[in-house]
């Protein structure tokens, strides 16, 4: 048995790590619970919870009225919910072939696709402006899904070709003895596989998309397609003196991923640590 | 792996969708960026072709050398700042968590990942509001330890602006070195550190001597991760100090100058042939970093098959 006295106490550990969660979780919850205060009661207390005399949603109303939050909500939604099912569809599918067969300039495609891990496609802002400028794309969401499935294609294929690797050839051997077709292979023994790899490139490629403030600055900057993190953004470049409007937006902006986060996040961090191990 | 002679079809079909999106948004305009830097542009003139006069000017001519040598500085110290505070947090915290029959460790993980998850303007704009003076809770929170004369507003404060939006985007992105040395640290066989501990080792040594070798070829991921995104930042400089990334530029970070030089501001008209030299500047800093890590460092590291 090994010496208890060799090892921290439980104690010494959990005074830095309770430390630090109250670190990281201190400016969130701060600004959460001062969202629904009345003014007086933010610059006077900013420390102390909402309490029924000082509870006010006047912050909440005024984003409500004077921007359309609603509609940001949708583009982002729209944009990563597309996004993310076309790079994992196309992503897929460019693994599979990478994996499956072999075949003169397998090794360099394979290759040629990973450049885009290490590059970030931001250095090629100004030509894909000028393009999405002469394909009439500007102020679109489209234009904002081509350049994050470019973008998130890179890895997901990186990720997915290590893992269709592993799928052992029985299945498929037998599938094409029966005279299935490959397509049906793919669509029908292959893709059901990759469940568990699924999260791992959902999380890798949903946050970037989500957060970005780049693309939707340069792309689509109208009202109409605005997304959250750029909605947020300029909202509160109008509203700056407004405070419980600034800190009600940023409660909105927060809350939903916060909320989602925190179902999913035995998930989330069982695929982050899975794909991180590689 | 099948022979793929008689699925070329098959092959075409699968990759073309994937090949087609990555190359003509990501691949062409990189291509197309590099290109243009070797031409300039003057409002209502065509494309002329000057070598590399946009570089010459960058790199020498003060209206554009005074700014990209700080932008560049700047950013460097940003990185070294992630490097020196981000990345040992990271794997302090990673080495707290991967304790054994540590109670609450799922708790702690999702808490501390947390501000990862949300947007870098959101984060901007938090910070912005606690350490304003007009509000007063950093200075409030300092009074409660009795240090309240240390409080400054140091977002406004040339030198101490940018170390500030530095540890900013360090507490966000923490959780990511966390979850790599996190994974690492756990998949160290327990059979080692039993061994070790038998043989009279404290914690601290079986962490020096048998983990951290362990882990390093997760130090340099952590690394050249830290790397790319640091010369590539912009969103965090962009929400709490604008594009003219102040004060007195103080904050300008190679994406800030890069979006500036493209957009123009102010009465400063943007310029796209200069815009796509700083982009040029900046894919080869990633380059030579990404070149560097492959060739050398991750060459040089010693595994050991677990």
């Amino acid at each position: 048995m090994p010496r208890a006295t060799q090892r921290l106490s439980p104690i010494a550990i959990h005074i830095p790590l309770l430390a630090w969660t109250v670190v990281a979780c201190f400016p969130i919850l701060l600004i959460i619970s001062n969202s629904f205060k009345a003014r007086p009661a933010i610059f006077g207390h900013p420390l102390v919870p909402p309490e029924p005399a000082t509870f006010s949603l006047i912050g909440f109303s005024t984003v409500l009225a004077r921007s359309r939050f609603d509609i940001y909500f949708a583009n982002s939604l729209i944009v990563t919910c597309v996004s993310l099912a076309l790079i994992l569809l196309l992503g897929a599918m460019a693994s599979w072939a990478l994996s499956e067969y072999r075949f003169r300039g397998n090794r360099f495609w394979a290759l040629y696709l990973a450049l885009g891990i290490m590059i970030p496609i931001r250095l090629g802002s100004v030509s894909i402006l000028r393009m999405m400028v002469s394909l009439g794309l500007v102020n679109t969401l489209v234009a904002l899904i081509l350049v994050y499935v470019a973008q998130g294609l890179p890895l997901a294929i990186f990720i997915l070709s290590e893992f269709m690797a592993q799928i052992p050839g029985d299945m498929k051997d037998a599938a094409r003895i029966d005279g299935s077709s490959e397509g049906w292979i793919f669509a029908r023994l292959i893709l059901p596989l990759l469940r568990p790899v699924v999260a791992t490139v959902a999380i890798f490629t949903m946050i970037p998309i989500w957060n970005d403030l780049w693309f939707p600055l340069i792309l689509a900057p109208g009202d109409r397609t605005r997304t959250v993190t750029l909605g947020v953004q300029s909202f509160i470049g109008q509203y700056v003196t407004d405070w419980n409007a600034v800190l009600a937006s940023l409660t909105l902006a927060m809350v939903p991923v916060l909320i989602l986060y925190l179902l999913l996040s035995r998930q989330l961090i069982r695929g982050l640590t899975a794909g991180a191990v590689k | 792996m099948v022979s793929g002679r008689p699925y070329r079809g098959v092959i075409v079909a699968f990759l073309a969708p994937a090949v087609l999106i990555y190359t003509v948004f990501l691949i062409a305009p990189i291509a197309d960026s590099l290109r243009l830097s070797l031409f300039t542009q003057p409002p209502g003139a065509p494309l002329t072709f000057v070598g590399l006069g946009n570089y010459r000017a960058l790199f020498t001519d003060p209206n554009w050398s005074t700014q990209f040598w700080r932008a560049l500085l700047n950013n460097v110290e940003f990185f070294c700042i992630h490097m020196l505070v981000q990345n040992p947090i990271g794997l302090a915290l990673a080495a707290l968590l991967s304790a054994r029959q540590l109670r609450g460790r799922a708790a702690y993980r999702t808490l501390f990942f947390m501000p990862t998850m949300l947007s870098v303007v959101i984060i901007g704009f938090i910070w912005q509001l606690i350490l304003s003076p007009l509000w007063g809770v950093a200075r409030q929170i300092l009074g409660l330890v009795g240090l309240q004369a240390l409080f400054q507003p140091w977002l406004g404060v040339e030198g101490s602006a940018l170390i500030t939006i530095s540890l900013m985007s360090v507490w966000q992105f923490v959780g990511i070195p966390m979850m790599l040395f996190y994974a690492a640290l756990l998949a160290i066989p327990i059979e080692l550190i039993e061994a070790a501990t038998i043989d009279g080792a404290s914690a601290l040594q079986v962490f020096l001597r048998v983990k951290l070798p362990l882990i390093l070829p997760t130090v340099g991921i952590v690394s050249i991760l830290t790397f790319v995104g640091n010369f590539n930042a912009f969103d965090l400089v962009y929400a709490v100090k604008g594009a003219l990334a102040g004060p007195n530029f103080s904050t300008d970070l190679l994406g800030t100058l890069f979006y500036r030089t493209f957009f123009g501001y102010q009465l400063q008209l943007g310029n796209t042939t200069m815009g796509t030299a700083i982009a040029t500047v900046m894919f080869f800093i990633i380059l030579v970093g990404v070149g560097f890590y492959l060739f050398v460092i991750q060459r040089r590291i010693q595994r050991y098959e677990l």
